[in-house]
């Protein structure tokens, strides 16, 4: 795998320009921007108390009044996706969050030190990618409990060495450059060089990535949720609305149909800005999944 | 080529010691005792205490871990609490549905992406590939256990074509079996053809810009030609690279989708198993996952020698 980091000498106008005229970036980023939008106005407004149990409005097929229909407890799933898009976009966050923070500082310290202590960072890296991840993260749910914050923990564990690979084999490409010979005969640290000169230098592949582990944490939330393992009821999550939709396919499918197209929107669209941004900022990475 | 294979080998090996001590440390930390869920709530200190002697709780951490990696090597994997049967018969049996589950899953996915890389990729930029990398897009973002209720609507509850789960055994004649690992399969394959069908396609797109193609056609060879025999051979690296990486997807991916089909397989087994807090099993579950995942990236490794004869060569 051959990463190209060259930065292209541009202004922050012309790579606006380019942004808006890449496709995948556009769509993207209107869908990222209404999900994250739908997910801030549920905190003034639902278009219906999602607390709030109507036993007379249960499994109420898609109305002018309940577009998307109602649940077993009459409650209104657009309100719901609404509410659960907080939940998934949190946990997802914060477990890119943990991810970068752990496994970037590690594999930029890889490839500062190389030998010994690259090699058996790598090692351990690989540890991880034996597991499968979700196994895994079944596991530390099902250890210390069900629950939002299990969840991310265990979702951002397994972001830690996705992370550490990029900065890693970002880094190594940039340290053999004329600029960072130059810092290291002007005596600077190789913690010094790390951070002044090689993180801004990968920023790009680690924003990509990024947006990739994002979605991903969201598919992988959703289908903790989904066992039962993630956001704990009354807490609206798309995944739980779908286990709670499993056994009333036959009489309410809407209650499926719904909650899954959000998942698979909000992902799409991240996956597509990911792309655009691969795109806008380094035309030529091909991303690799 | 066997220095190659064995840093391969013995790097696999370290990290299979590895994991096993990592599962056993983690299981250790588990709140409950096994003793006491087995007895009940009734039962008393000693007898917890005698049965607990019995399981070889009591004996120090590194005598444990040893005799369980002595177990797991003989095919002794110990006795389930809950089920009080041997844990390798229990994985046996549920083997059988798991392993064909993830093996037709698997074949579906290389069936259906391979064809669609190459079609994307040699119709790079026109319609044809445009309409193809967009399902493709869409289908890496659609979660598998949502795609299987939608099938399972579709198929089981709308045409009644297939049963909407549970499995009637082997037993009950090799089509019916199938049949009911059907729905699963394709749920499980459809997200992950979506991922490969895209690696295949750029791998592909940068192998047909390579030098030696563009000789393969200058020397006459029809298109077609040049596509299977020299481009898709030198795409396979990747290609292969994210199948053993998917097989450790759809292993966890049997997970879910055994969950979402009443599926009695492995995925089904380790899920109760953990909220039971039957720790042999689950401990012996993952492990035997994570020793699948780790062979089957060491497969990978082995044919990479095959298909470049660059590495072949190397010492």
């Amino acid at each position: 795998m051959t990463l190209h980091i060259d930065i292209p000498e541009e202004t922050l106008g012309s790579i606006l320009a380019k942004a808006f005229r890449n496709r995948s970036f556009l769509i993207g980023f209107v869908i990222t921007v209404l999900v994250v939008a739908m997910a801030l106005i549920s905190y003034v407004w639902t278009p219906y108390d999602v607390t709030k149990l109507v036993i007379s409005d249960k499994t109420l097929a898609p109305s002018s009044a309940h577009w998307f229909g109602t649940d077993h407890f009459g409650r209104d799933i657009l309100s719901m996706i609404m509410v659960g898009a907080r939940n998934s976009i949190a946990v997802a966050l914060v477990a890119v969050g943990i991810g970068m923070g752990v496994g970037v500082p590690l594999g930029a310290f890889a490839a500062a030190r190389g030998g010994l202590i690259d090699e058996s960072l790598m090692r351990l890296n690989d540890l991880v990618f034996a597991f499968p991840a979700l196994l895994s993260a079944i596991m530390i749910t099902a250890i210390f409990g069900p629950g939002a914050i299990n969840a991310i923990i265990a979702i951002g564990i397994f972001n830690i060495p996705v992370f550490a690979r990029v900065a890693r084999a970002g880094a190594l490409a940039i340290w053999p450059r004329e600029f960072i010979l130059a810092a290291r005969a002007a005596g600077k640290s190789k913690t010094q060089i790390s951070i002044e000169h090689v993180l801004p230098n990968v920023a790009t592949l680690l924003l990509v990535q990024g947006t990739i582990q994002f979605a991903l944490g969201i598919l992988a939330e959703a289908g903790l949720s989904y066992v039962g393992l993630g956001a704990q009821p009354p807490m609206p999550s798309w995944g739980r609305m779908l286990f709670d939709a499993q056994t009333r396919m036959v009489v309410a499918p809407w209650m499926a149909i719904f909650p899954g197209m959000a998942i698979v929107i909000t992902v799409l669209g991240l996956n597509l800005l990911g792309d655009g941004i691969a795109d806008i900022l380094d035309p030529k990475s091909r991303r690799q999944r | 080529m066997t220095a190659y294979l064995l840093k391969r080998l013995v790097i696999a090996i370290a990290t299979l010691i590895l994991a096993s001590m990592v599962v056993f440390a983690v299981l250790e930390i588990l709140p409950g005792d096994p003793a006491r869920l087995m007895l009940g709530l009734n039962a008393s200190a000693d007898q917890v205490e005698l049965l607990r002697d019995q399981m070889g709780l009591n004996a120090p951490l590194v005598l444990r871990y040893l005799h369980w990696v002595g177990g797991l090597l003989s095919l002794d994997f110990g006795r389930s609490y809950t089920y009080s049967v041997p844990v390798i018969d229990l994985v046996r049996e549920r083997m059988a549905v798991s392993l064909p589950l993830a093996l037709i899953a698997l074949a579906l996915s290389t069936v259906i992406a391979i064809p669609v890389g190459l079609y994307s990729a040699s119709r790079r930029g026109r319609a044809g590939d445009t309409i193809a990398m967009g399902a493709a897009q869409l289908g890496v973002a659609v979660p598998n256990f949502w795609f299987a209720l939608m099938l399972i609507y579709l198929f089981a509850v709308w045409l009644r074509l297939v049963p909407a789960g549970g499995f009637p055994g082997w037993s009950a004649g090799v089509w019916p079996a199938l049949k009911s690992l059907l729905l699963p399969a394709v749920a499980l394959a459809l997200p992950q053809a979506a991922i490969l069908a895209r690696v295949a396609r750029s791998a592909l797109i940068e192998v047909l810009n390579e030098d030696y193609i563009r000789t393969a056609r200058a020397k006459g060879l029809p298109y077609r030609a040049v596509l299977w025999r020299h481009a898709l051979r030198n795409a396979m690296i990747p290609v292969l690279t994210i199948l053993g990486l998917q097989f450790a997807f759809l292993i966890a991916g049997t997970i879910i989708i055994e969950n979402v089909f009443y599926l009695p397989g492995l995925g089904r087994l380790v899920f109760q198993a953990i909220t039971q807090r039957d720790l042999i099993v689950v401990e012996s579950i993952v492990m035997l996952l994570v020793v699948a995942v780790i062979a089957v990236n060491l497969v990978v490794d082995v044919s990479y020698a095959f298909v470049d004869p660059r590495l072949r060569g190397r010492q």
